[in-house]
């Protein structure tokens, strides 16, 4: 019998795959994730208890294994571990200096990978993403067609996309349709 | 597209990102309660919607999400100056500079 207490999140785009001879978007595995608020304080101590440096600057991402942490405002980060439960991540103690929230559920993402894979992203999201603006390690929150995505640069040619949930399928045939653009 | 310079992100972003949240440096008093419905009308309604430089509420809603102010022309959509919220107004003289 299901579990009343654990929620089983339907994704529309779950095992989603396409490949042209450019690019390749694949749907990502399941992750945990945090939506982080904290003043400086919260922040440097829950980074402690995870390891890394929540960066301090716009932008910025730090990674540590399967462990990332974007800077998404001056006060808010977003935390996501690839392979590591929620349950070991999620802060033991309330503290009055930061806020943790559980949206492992809230998104789901996709990896855009390949020569073709800034074009793909640049058809439907506003932002200059070439190297010099965008280089690896880059964080942001943005918007793609008219969905509002988290954007990691995963590498030289290689984005990992974070948009929520409902949004998906939106975002999965708006990428189809910039991968179609790209190959050409 | 205009492309505008969030204080917060300290960098130039487009204006997909942004809404516009209204005239800034608007008051909320204290004693809504006492005002006569003039001031109130006044004061909730009535806006400067000038043909020249506007002082601005926006938000980087789809960025760092955090309101700051600005100094538009509306006939341009110049960007004269943009700060943090909270910051003080300019001075009329500091916008005249602006303008030059
Ligand atoms: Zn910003």
């Amino acid at each position: 019998m299901a579990n009343a207490n654990v929620a089983t999140p339907n994704n529309p785009t779950s095992g989603n795959r396409f490949a042209n001879s450019s690019v390749t978007i694949e749907a990502a595995a399941p992750a945990a994730r945090i939506s982080f608020r904290a003043t400086p304080k919260g922040a440097k101590d829950f980074g402690k208890t995870l390891g890394i440096d929540l960066p301090t600057k716009p932008g910025l991402s730090a990674s540590n294994s399967s462990l990332s942490a974007l800077w998404i405002g001056p006060d808010e980060w977003l935390i996501i571990d690839t392979k590591n439960s929620i349950n070991s991540l999620m802060p033991r103690r309330e503290n009055a200096n930061f806020c943790a929230t559980d949206v492992s559920h809230r998104n789901v993402a996709f990896i855009i990978s390949g020569d073709g894979a800034e074009n793909t992203l640049c058809a439907s999201c506003p932002r200059d993403l070439s190297p010099a603006a965008f280089p690896v390690g880059t964080a942001s929150r943005t918007i793609f067609g008219k969905a509002e995505v988290v954007l990691l640069r995963i590498g030289k040619t290689s984005f990992r996309l974070e948009c929520w949930r409902s949004f998906s399928p939106y975002v999965w045939d708006l990428l189809i349709d910039g991968a179609q653009d790209a190959h050409i | 597209m205009l492309v505008i310079h969030c204080p917060y992100c300290q960098a130039e972003r487009p204006e997909l990102e942004f809404a516009n949240a209204g005239e800034a440096h608007i008051v909320r008093p204290n004693n809504m309660s006492d005002m006569t419905d003039a001031e109130f009308e006044k004061m909730f309604f009535v806006r400067e919607n000038p043909k020249g430089v506007n002082l601005e509420r926006w938000r980087h809603i789809h960025g760092c999400g955090r309101f700051f102010n600005a100094i538009r022309h509306t006939v341009s959509d110049k960007f004269l100056k943009v700060y943090k919220a909270g910051a003080p107004r300019p001075s009329d003289a500091e916008i005249a500079e602006l303008m030059k």
